[in-house]
C-alpha cells in the first residue's frame, strides 16, 4: 500500500488499529481525539452478582454519582457496553456466562474486577468458585474490597480513565498479552494496609 | 429397655420431659430427646412417613427446613441408645403456629443405602429443600417429582458437602490456611 | 379504603378515597385452597426438568416455546435464572434455576471458627447482613449456654432493626426500578446511604459488617450516635411520605401490581414462605411477635398485614414496615440501658488490646481464641430471626471442638423463591418482572 501524505504507511491499521499508523503530528491529534472520546461516557455491562453489587449501585446513585463522567446508564446487552464490572464472587456455574457476556462485548473493551472475590477468590477459597476472574476474562483494574466502598470504585474508574488516555493500557496489555492488571488502594473508610501500584506478577499465562 | 408411656392420639397430651438420661421418653410413639431445650425426635426410616404425617395433622403445618448432616468425623454424638447411629442423617424442622411451637426430626441414613421417603406431598415446600440435600450430600428422595441437581452445575461430579469431599481450595503463603497444601 | 388493614398514620393513604382494584383480585379472593402447589404432572406450574432436558425440550403446542432469562439480566435481583414455557406472552409453566452464586460457604463455615464465622454468614444475606450474623451468634450462645449482657442485646436490636430500614429501602429503589420508575433508585439510596453512614460510623463498615458476635457485639457504640440516630428518624418519615406520594397512590403502581401475582395463605403455608410474602395473604405471622427473641416482647411495635396476597400489598407492607421499625428504634433509644457491651467471659471475648501488653493471660488467651478458637460444647441447635426476607435460621452441630462440625443456615429466600412458578402461571411476562422484584430474593442467600 502507499504511503499517503502526512499519514504515511496505512497497510497496518487493519489489523492494528490506530497503533498501526505511522506516529506523525495528524495522527497523535487523531489517537488523542480517540482516547478522550473513550474514556467520557463509558458505559458499563450490569454484571453485579453479589454483594458488591450493591455498592456498584452506590456508586451510580445519587451521593456518589457515577452521571458525572457519564457512566449512569447500566447497559443491560452487552454489545452497547464498553466496561464489564465484575461486581462479585463468580461461582463454577456462572464462569462460562461471564465469557459469553464479555465475548459479547465490542472492541474495545475493559474490565473492573471489583472486590476480592472477583479479583482472586477472596474469602471463599473453596471448591465452588472460581479463584480470580482472571482466570476467564483479561482484568484491567482490580480494585480492593469487601466490598470496595463506592470511592475505590470511582478511584479504580478514574485509575481507567487516566490509562486510557495515557495509552499506557494498551502498552500494558500487550505487555501482558491479556488485561493491563492495574491494582488500586482502597479509597474509602476501611483503612487497609497500602498497597502499591503496579503490575501483578504474570503466575499463570 | 425404655419406659414407654401409654400415648393416645389426644393432640393435647404432651409429654413433659424429665431429664434422666436412663429413661427414653417417647413423642408421637418415636425416641425424643432435648438439645438445649429443643425438642429433637429420632424416628428411624421406617416410622419416618407416619411420624411426620402425625405431626402434620398435629397442627405442625409449616415445614421450615430440609437439611442434612454427614457424621463420618463424629460418630459418637449424642442420640437416644435405641437408635443405631448411621454415617448421614437428615434433619427436618417443622413448626407449628398455633401452638408456637418448633420440632425437629433426625433421621439416621446409612452409608449403603442412602434413600428415604420424600415429603413432597405433605410439604411441597420441601421440594428445593431435598434437591439441595440431594445435590450436596447426594442422599435420594423416592418419590420427589424433579430430583436433580440445584446448586451445583449438572454435570458436577461427588456431592460437596460430604466430610470425605474435600473443600479444594488453591494452596495460598499463609500457613493453616482452609484448603492450603 | 380498601388497602388491607394497614394500621399506617400516612396522611397520604389516609386522604385515598376507593381505588379501583382489578377483578381478578376478587376472584382470587375465593380461592383459598393449596391444591394448586401439589400438582406434579403436566398441569403443574413448575417446569420439572433438568436444565439440558429443557435445552431440548420442543413442546407438542406450535404456539409454545421456552424462552430463557437471566442469569445476567437488568433485574437487579442477582443471578437468578428462569426459564419461561410461554404461550405467546402468558407464562404456562416456569423453572427458576439457580447456582449461580454457589459460594460452599456451609463448607466453608466448617473450616472457620466460631468467632470467624460471622464473616462467612455475613456475607449470605448481603442486604441485611446483620440478621445472618444475629442467628448465627444467637445460635453458638445457645450452644455455649451463656448470656448476653443487657446493653448487648438492646444494641442487636437497634442494629438490626436499622438494618431492616435500609433494606426495605433497596427494596423500594429495586422494585421501582424494576417496574419502570428508574427514579427509584435515586430517592431510595439517598435515604439508605444516611443508613449506611450510620453503620459504618458504628461497625466500621458500610457492609457486611462482622459486627454480632458471639457473646455480644464487637464494641459499643461511639460518641454522637444517638444524634445521628435521631437526625435520621426525623428525615425519614417525611421522605417516606414521598414514597408514598411517588408511587403508592399513582396509577401506573395500581395497574402493575395489583391483582398481580396472587397467592393465597394455603399456599405459602404448604410451600414454607415466611416473611412479608406470607404476611401480605392476610396471614399475621411475625417471628418477632409470635415468638419473640431478643427483647422484642419488651417494644411496641404492629405486625402489617394485607389482604389480597398480591404484588401491590407486598410493596405497601415493606414500606409501612420501615415505619414500623423507626417506632421500634425510638423505643430503643428510650430503653437502652448502661452496661456491657460483650459478655466478658475470657474463653469467648478477646481481651482489649491494651491488657494484652500487661498481663500474660490475656496474650494467652487473646492467642488461643483468634489461632484455635474458643471450644463450643457439643451438641446441636436452632435458632431462628424474623429477617427482613421471612424467617432466617442457623443449625449449628458441634462436635466439642473450636470450628463447628455443620453449620446451616434456612435462607427464607430459598424457600420464598418456590412461590414464583404458582404467581407466573398464566401471567404476562411483563408482570414476571414485577413479581420477582416484590419476592425481593437475594440470591446470596438462596444459593449461598
Amino acid at each position: 500500500m502507499p504511503k499517503l501524505p502526512l499519514i504515511g504507511d496505512v497497510s497496518r491499521v487493519a489489523d492494528e488499529g490506530l497503533e498501526g499508523l505511522d506516529h506523525n503530528f495528524l495522527t497523535g491529534k487523531i489517537e488523542d481525539l480517540v482516547k478522550w472520546s473513550r474514556t467520557r461516557s463509558m458505559w458499563p455491562a450490569t454484571f453485579g452478582l453479589a454483594c458488591c453489587a450493591l455498592e456498584m449501585m452506590a456508586t451510580g446513585a445519587a451521593h456518589y454519582d457515577l452521571a458525572r463522567w457519564g457512566m449512569e446508564v447500566f447497559r443491560a446487552s452487552p454489545r452497547q457496553a464498553d466496561l464489564m464490572i465484575v461486581a462479585g464472587r463468580v461461582s463454577q456455574k456462572m464462569a462460562p456466562i461471564l465469557r459469553q457476556v464479555y465475548d459479547q462485548m465490542m472492541e474495545p473493551k475493559w474490565v473492573i474486577s471489583m472486590g476480592v472475590c472477583a479479583s482472586s477468590g477472596g474469602m471463599f477459597n473453596n471448591y465452588a468458585l472460581v479463584q480470580g476472574v482472571d482466570q476467564i476474562v483479561p482484568v484491567d483494574v482490580y480494585a480492593p474490597g469487601c466490598p470496595p466502598g463506592p470511592e475505590t470504585l470511582m478511584h479504580a474508574i478514574l485509575q481507567l480513565h487516566e490509562k486510557i488516555e495515557s495509552g499506557e493500557i494498551t502498552q500494558r496489555r500487550d505487555q501482558r498479552a491479556g488485561g493491563a492488571g492495574l491494582i488500586v488502594e482502597q479509597r474509602d473508610g476501611q483503612t487497609a494496609t497500602q498497597m502499591i501500584l503496579g503490575q501483578r506478577e504474570q503466575t499463570s499465562g | 429397655m425404655a419406659e414407654e408411656r401409654d400415648h393416645e392420639e389426644d393432640p393435647s397430651d404432651q409429654i413433659e420431659l424429665n431429664t434422666g438420661t436412663s429413661d427414653e421418653e417417647l413423642l408421637y410413639e418415636v425416641p425424643m430427646s432435648e438439645s438445649r431445650g429443643q425438642k429433637v425426635l429420632h424416628p428411624t426410616r421406617d416410622q419416618y412417613l407416619e411420624t411426620i404425617t402425625k405431626l402434620s395433622e398435629d397442627g405442625f403445618k409449616v415445614c421450615i427446613d430440609v437439611t442434612a448432616v454427614d457424621y463420618l468425623e463424629n460418630p459418637e454424638r449424642d442420640i437416644p441408645r435405641s437408635i443405631s447411629p448411621e454415617r448421614f442423617e437428615v434433619v427436618i424442622n417443622l413448626l407449628s403456629h398455633k401452638k408456637k411451637e418448633r420440632v425437629r426430626m433426625r433421621i439416621q441414613i446409612p452409608e449403603t443405602d442412602p434413600v428415604i421417603p420424600s415429603i413432597f406431598d405433605l410439604y411441597p415446600g420441601s421440594e428445593a429443600l431435598e434437591r439441595e440435600v440431594f445435590d450436596l450430600f447426594g442422599i435420594e428422595f423416592e418419590g420427589h417429582p424433579d430430583l436433580t441437581r440445584i446448586l451445583m452445575p449438572e454435570n458436577w461430579n461427588g456431592h460437596p458437602l460430604r466430610k470425605d469431599y474435600d473443600v479444594g481450595g488453591i494452596p495460598v503463603q499463609f500457613k493453616n490456611a482452609p484448603g492450603a497444601g | 379504603m380498601t388497602l388491607g388493614a394497614y394500621r399506617s398514620n400516612s396522611k397520604m393513604l389516609q386522604e385515598l378515597g376507593e381505588v379501583d382494584f382489578m377483578t381478578q383480585n376478587e376472584a382470587a379472593l375465593e380461592n383459598t385452597a393449596a391444591e394448586r402447589v401439589f400438582r406434579r404432572g403436566e398441569d403443574a406450574a413448575i417446569l420439572r426438568m433438568s436444565e439440558s432436558e429443557i435445552h431440548a425440550y420442543e413442546p407438542l403446542d406450535d404456539r409454545r416455546m421456552v424462552v430463557n432469562m437471566g442469569p445476567q439480566h437488568p433485574s437487579t435481583h442477582g443471578v437468578l435464572r428462569l426459564s419461561l414455557e410461554m404461550e405467546g406472552e402468558t407464562v404456562i409453566r416456569s423453572k427458576p434455576i439457580i447456582g449461580y452464586l454457589h459460594t460452599g460457604m456451609e463448607k466453608t463455615g466448617e473450616q472457620l471458627s466460631y468467632l470467624q464465622g460471622a464473616t462467612n454468614v455475613t456475607r449470605m444475606d448481603y442486604s441485611s447482613p446483620l440478621f445472618s450474623e444475629l442467628a448465627f451468634s444467637l445460635a453458638t450462645e445457645k450452644l455455649l449456654e451463656i448470656e448476653v449482657p443487657e446493653r448487648a442485646i438492646w444494641i442487636r436490636m437497634l442494629m438490626c432493626e436499622l438494618n431492616r430500614i435500609s433494606s426495605h429501602l433497596l427494596f423500594q429503589a429495586t422494585n421501582g426500578m424494576d417496574i419502570g420508575a428508574v427514579g427509584a433508585m435515586i430517592y431510595g439510596w439517598r435515604e439508605r446511604e444516611e443508613v449506611l453512614r450510620l453503620l459504618e460510623k458504628i461497625t466500621g463498615l458500610r457492609m457486611n459488617h462482622n459486627y454480632i458476635r458471639p457473646g455480644g457485639v464487637a464494641a459499643d457504640l461511639p460518641d454522637g450516635w444517638r444524634d445521628d440516630t435521631l437526625r435520621i428518624l426525623s428525615n425519614l418519615p417525611e421522605r417516606l411520605d414521598d414514597f408514598d406520594g411517588l408511587f403508592t397512590g399513582q396509577p401506573i403502581w395500581h395497574e402493575r401490581l395489583q391483582g398481580v401475582g396472587v397467592i393465597n395463605s394455603e399456599e405459602c403455608l404448604a410451600l414454607g414462605v415466611t416473611g412479608p410474602l406470607l404476611r401480605s395473604t392476610g396471614y399475621a405471622w411475625d417471628l418477632r411477635k409470635d415468638m419473640p427473641y431478643l427483647h422484642y416482647d419488651q417494644v411496641e411495635f404492629d405486625v402489617l398485614v394485607g389482604t389480597y396476597g398480591d404484588c401491590f400489598d407486598r410493596f405497601a407492607i415493606r414500606l409501612n414496615e420501615i415505619r414500623e421499625s423507626i417506632r421500634i428504634v425510638h423505643q430503643i433509644l428510650e430503653n437502652i440501658p448502661d452496661g456491657d457491651y460483650r459478655l466478658q467471659d475470657k474463653k469467648i471475648t478477646p481481651p482489649p488490646r491494651t491488657r494484652i501488653d500487661e498481663s500474660m493471660e490475656a496474650l494467652i488467651h487473646h492467642f488461643k481464641i483468634f489461632t484455635e478458637g474458643f471450644k463450643v460444647p457439643a451438641g446441636e441447635v436452632y435458632v431462628a430471626v424474623e429477617s427482613p426476607r421471612g424467617e432466617l435460621g442457623c443449625y449449628i452441630v458441634s462436635d466439642g471442638g473450636p470450628k463447628p462440625y455443620r453449620m446451616h443456615i434456612r435462607g427464607p429466600s430459598f424457600t420464598n423463591l418456590q412461590v414464583l412458578p404458582h404467581m407466573l402461571q398464566n401471567a404476562l411476562v411483563a408482570d414476571a418482572i414485577a413479581v420477582i422484584s416484590t419476592v425481593d430474593p437475594i440470591m446470596g442467600e438462596v444459593d449461598r
